[in-house]
């Protein structure tokens, strides 16, 4: 899938990634936070693995489909507390209404559940965001006011972003930085 | 110039069972409008739960049993009657769907392309409709799970083509595509176009909906805002105030986001569903029953205040 990728990025630097799909976008941000191993090579956050990491891994990802990163049968506010109570103040720059806690996945809207995953994502420990192609189902208004929210958090916090879009527009108008990831070579 | 398909005033409601049996009527889709001639490729445009789907299931008699539809579809100036629609559904009138999952999962790709046409003709068209999108013959041997996604969306393409419809409905067809595979399947439906057949394009994307449409209609709240020449966003020349909210929020254009969402589905309404979010919202915005959608400046709108053109 990938051989030789290098990368780094830095607190407050906003990285994107463009690639065709299949190249291996989604593959590199699930290592990146922790969720697959390299078969070589490392990961490393301020020089360590990710793994000495305790507690809520400090890079979050979030992910294209959010139906498919909530657990169906819970209510969103409990999905929401994974590992800590959100904080009020996201909540309220998110729009998200209190109402939406108390229902399940399947009664709200795509742009809605993202928001929620995007405020789970930013728990306080959390430094780096893997946002994996997360706006590319929503309308351009729900899409714009998702990424002026992002753009005033990292910022705020100085988190380091990773964005992965097919939409070149997109990572002009949200990056510091475009890298391409290269075709394996055999 | 012959008329496709028209639809007139279409409403579609829902049933739903609050606690116990109370029962109570939301609106999916109100007050719709919108024709299609042949040779021509119509985008719908909206945000998830604006109605834009409905439409597409309404046009094809796929809503579910709760539902109720409401105003007149014309197929080809006569009713588009639910019998009528039994001969034409997959034959004239085609559906590219949302997801992959449509195709059947135990048959292989050649007899769900033929929809169960047999005969040697049927079997070159069905070759054909696969080469036309790049897909070799072998590929008619092959079970779905044995196709990658790409190639899954090709073949939902060619059983769409295959009948040839006259009236190809796509709905979402693009999600989870990269750049270069969208824009081919835009290229795509021009070429359907180009040979006669329209195209009504349902999706959330407007920069690639501009693309490729002739007239994109948009729908906001389950109601058509305005209807317009896909030239007349690149010159602004837009008449409601949601229209130009969404142009403007693209990245590409300023990337400015327009505060508040759009309204759930509800039980009914008075005036402009727009108004709590318009800069130019006045009272009778709100006072209005329905707010009329009328022609105006070479499209259409519902708006009482609208941007451009004269009072006609």
């Amino acid at each position: 899938m990938l051989a030789g990728v290098n990368l780094t990025v830095a607190p407050g630097e906003r990285v994107g990634l463009s690639a065709p799909s299949g190249r291996g976008k989604t593959t590199l941000c699930r290592l990146l936070a922790g969720y697959d191993q390299p078969d070589r090579g490392t990961v490393a956050l301020d020089g360590r693995p990710l793994s000495a990491y305790k507690g809520a891994c400090p890079v979050q990802m979030i992910w294209q489909h959010p139906e498919g990163a909530v657990d169906p049968l819970i209510p969103l506010g409990r999905t929401l507390a994974e590992g800590r109570p959100a904080e009020e103040r996201l909540l309220a720059a998110l729009d998200i209404a209190p109402a939406w806690l108390e229902r399940y996945p399947a009664e709200l809207s795509g742009g809605e559940l993202q928001r929620i995953c995007i405020a789970r994502a930013l728990g306080p420990q959390t430094c780096f965001l893997l946002c994996d192609e997360i706006t590319a189902m929503l309308d351009p208004i729900t899409q714009a006011q998702i990424w002026r929210f992002l753009l005033e958090e990292t910022a705020r916090r100085r988190l380091g972003l990773l964005v992965v879009s097919h939409s070149r527009p997109l990572l002009e108008r949200v990056c510091t930085r475009i890298e391409h990831l290269p075709a394996p070579t055999r | 110039m012959e008329v496709l398909l028209e639809i007139q005033n279409l409403s579609v409601s829902f049933t739903q069972y609050e606690r116990g049996l109370r029962r109570r009527t939301v609106w999916g889709i109100r007050d719709l409008s919108l024709t299609i001639r042949p040779g021509e490729i119509v985008a719908a445009v909206g945000a998830s739960g604006s109605g834009k789907s409905l439409l597409a299931h309404g046009i094809l008699g796929l809503l579910p049993y709760n539902s109720h539809m409401a105003g007149e579809i014309r197929w080809l100036g006569e009713p588009l009657t639910p019998r009528r629609l039994k001969t034409l559904r997959g034959r004239e009138i085609a559906l590219v769907p949302q997801g992959v999952t449509y195709l059947d999962p135990l048959m292989k790709v050649g007899p769900q392309i033929r929809h169960g046409w047999r005969d040697a003709a049927a079997r070159v068209r069905s070759r054909d409709a696969l080469g036309r999108y790049g897909l070799g013959p072998e590929t008619e041997g092959r079970y779905p799970f044995e196709l990658s996604g790409g190639m899954a969306r090709r073949v939902l393409l060619a059983a769409a083509v295959f009948s040839p419809p006259k009236l190809v409905i796509a709905d979402e067809p693009t999600p989870g595509l990269d750049a270069r595979a969208a824009a081919r399947m835009m290229g795509h439906f021009r070429e359907l176009a180009q040979g006669g057949a329209g195209v009504l394009f349902i999706t959330h994307d407007l920069e690639l909906a501009l693309t490729v449409a002739d007239r994109v209609a948009v729908l906001y709240g389950g109601e058509t805002v305005e209807e317009a020449q896909a030239e007349d966003f690149a010159a602004e020349r837009l008449r409601h105030p949601y229209t130009k909210a969404l142009w403007r929020a693209l990245p590409g254009n300023g990337f400015l986001p327009l505060d508040g969402t759009q309204p759930p589905p509800a039980g009914g309404w008075t005036g402009c569903r727009f108004a709590p979010r318009c800069p130019h919202c006045r009272p009778e915005c709100k006072k209005e029953e329905v707010i009329p959608y009328r022609p105006w400046a070479g499209g259409r709108v519902r708006c009482l205040n609208p941007e451009g053109g004269e009072e006609p």
